[in-house]
């Protein structure tokens, strides 16, 4: 009866995505409805072939739903090499501007490309791999199957789908220029339904659990899913123009418009990078170090001044600005106090180690690890830094941001990323161990040397910049043009670039290696396996 | 009052008082003695139902 109501759902969807790509009043918008017009029609057929044909056995409670994780491993690779590339690329545009060729104008330019590859590497690769690790973690740490059946696999698929309208809408122009919230409303509207329903499947398993307590890296990611939920909603607030076209007006202006977006700008960073990213440390570091974490008490204390600090730091973003001082101030110290949770939680993450140490030497998987929580740690201190007024005045607007963005994106999120996903896929796809721990050993180093080149050069550039920006001469003149500038960094960029090309070398490595780990390692033994389940 | 100023008055005032409260609250909270044991079991859910789900009678809830 269900796939009835779906055949007449997903007619419609086909119906009306057929009309609006007739009725498109831009590219982008047409394009989106072709592709929803595909989707909904392939789900269509797929649907009906599967309708009144005997219903398989109710999947037994007795094991846990990896397929979706194993999906999600796969895309966090796929789009971490998408993102990477996208990334390394336009930072040779801007060392080389004549990469922006003549033929691709208006389409592979850098303001076009920027959008797609912030969104690959934080939403794409970020996101998959959260969704996929959180879907693993919470299932062994309740002890419970995923709740909700099918609905991970609609999560999955839609929020992939999201991704791709996301994507091709900033190639084709469709944004509403608000950073990391770049899409536009249909798409918007897509990814609160995906979002939620990933928020049903995240709470009904934690609900369903057997396990009496909810293990702090669930505290985490849960979250991670509620504040991204309510982030996501006011800060897209926006009034479609006509239901045929992309463009909407934002319902917030001026400098409260500004406002609800670095509120949601930064703690995407706060929630999304940061708490999520914690609920992956605070399980696949004890894993791999396999002991406790450090101190228990410490987590707990962690997740909570961090999520009643983080919401607030916002304004530091809005320094100097049409925001009262006031905010601002409010934001300043707010990160500043920040600090204090952030290096609890990674020195919690650093003691797990304790009585361990030897294993850095033995195990690149941990080292990438350690080395996460590092840079962690030091972007933690960083941000704080710079969220002072008096040092957001140098700061603001240089590639010193840039640089700190990309120390804790490069080097915390993708090196926890990698120590996650070396450490799920051979329990995923039931191998005895990796392919290559010396390949692990060529990324580990690939990508920490690339990110050092990455965020000196990063250093030298943006307060070089922002020295040159404000020196005057003995009449008050400004000495430098903005040209001048430019032609300054020219060095820095090229050095960056080369960080990007090593780090994207790292992250081809451990694809292959992951592959090969499928492919080629030494499967499990089945039956020892399952005779020491019997034996349990 | 404009709604505003409410808001602020409020927000100012027991709102922030009330978070305080409850920040601490949790910090004493995580401390409380006896909670060593609890926690230690907690701290090792990772190394349990590493390969399937708990057993229906093991359901300890």
């Amino acid at each position: 009866m269900l796939n009835y109501i779906k055949l007449i759902a997903l007619g419609l969807i086909t119906l009306f995505a057929m009309i609006a790509a007739s009725y498109a009043r831009d590219l982008a918008y047409q394009v989106h409805a072709i592709i929803i017009m595909a989707v909904s029609a392939g789900l269509f057929l797929w649907t009906l072939r599967n309708t009144d044909e005997p219903v398989p056995a109710a999947v037994l409670q007795s094991s846990y739903m990896d397929g979706v994780v194993r999906y999600g491993v796969v895309a966090t690779a796929f789009w971490g090499v998408v993102g990477f590339l996208a990334g390394t690329f336009i930072a040779f545009q801007l060392a080389f501007p004549g990469l922006n060729f003549e033929w691709a104008q208006g389409y592979a330019n850098f303001g076009r490309l920027r959008p797609l590859h912030t969104s690959a590497v934080i939403f794409a690769f970020g996101g998959n791999a959260l969704i996929a690790t959180s879907f693993y973690v919470v299932q062994r740490t309740s002890a419970a199957r995923l709740w909700g059946g099918n609905t991970a696999w609609f999560v999955f698929w839609g929020y992939n789908l999201f991704i791709i309208l996301a994507a091709t809408g900033y190639l084709l122009g469709a944004t509403q220029s608000k950073e990391y919230a770049e899409p536009e409303w249909y798409v918007d509207l897509w990814l609160t339904i995906v979002w939620l329903a990933y928020l049903a499947v995240f709470v009904g398993t934690i609900i369903k659990r057997k396990e009496p307590h909810i293990y702090v890296a669930n505290w985490f990611f849960l979250s991670f899913i509620v504040t991204v939920a309510m982030l996501h909603v006011f800060n897209n607030l926006s009034i479609p123009v006509s239901i045929f076209g992309s463009k909407s007006v934002q319902v917030f202006a001026g400098v409260q418009d500004a406002m609800v977006q670095w509120w949601y700008g930064h703690n995407a960073v706060g929630f999304f990078l940061t708490a999520g990213f914690l609920g992956m440390m605070y399980y696949f570091v004890p894993k791999q170090a396999e002991r406790p974490v450090f101190s228990y008490k410490l987590s707990i204390i962690h997740f909570w001044a961090l999520i009643f600090l983080y919401i607030w730091a916002g304004p530091h973003h809005l320094h100097y600005t049409a925001l009262p001082d006031w905010a601002s101030t409010l934001g300043m110290v707010f990160s500043i106090v920040l600090w204090m949770p952030s290096w609890g939680g990674m020195i919690n993450g650093l003691m797990t180690l304790s009585g361990a140490w030897d294993k850095l030497r033995t195990d690149p998987v941990i080292r990438m690890m350690v080395i996460s929580l590092g840079f962690y740690g030091m972007s933690t201190f960083e941000g704080p830094m710079m969220s002072i007024r008096a040092v957001n005045s140098l700061s603001h607007y240089t590639d010193w941001t840039i640089g700190h963005v990309h120390s804790g994106a490069l080097g915390w999120n993708g090196m926890i990323t990698f120590g996650a996903l070396y450490f799920l896929v051979p329990k995923l796809w039931n191998r005895t161990r990796l392919y290559s721990l010396g390949m692990v050993s060529w990324h580990f180093w690939l990508a920490t040397i690339g990110i050092i080149l990455y965020a000196a050069s990063m250093w030298v550039t943006g307060i070089m910049e922002g020295l040159m920006w404000r020196e005057v001469d003995a009449n008050g003149f400004l000495v430098n043009s903005f040209a001048d500038t430019v032609a300054a960094k020219f060095p820095m960029y090229v050095v960056r670039g080369l960080g990007g090309v090593m780090y994207l070398t790292g992250a081809l490595i451990m694809c292959y290696n992951l592959w090969m780990t499928v492919k080629r390692s030494p499967a499990k033994d089945a039956a020892v396996s399952s005779a020491a389940i019997a034996a349990e | 009052m404009e709604t505003y100023s409410l808001l602020r008055e409020f927000a100012d005032s027991w709102m922030l008082l009330l978070l305080f409260l409850f920040f601490v609250g949790v910090i004493l909270w995580a401390i409380r003695p006896g909670s060593n044991k609890t926690h230690r079991d907690t701290a090792n859910i990772p190394f349990r139902n590493e390969d399937k789900p708990a057993a229906f009678e093991e359901a300890r809830k």
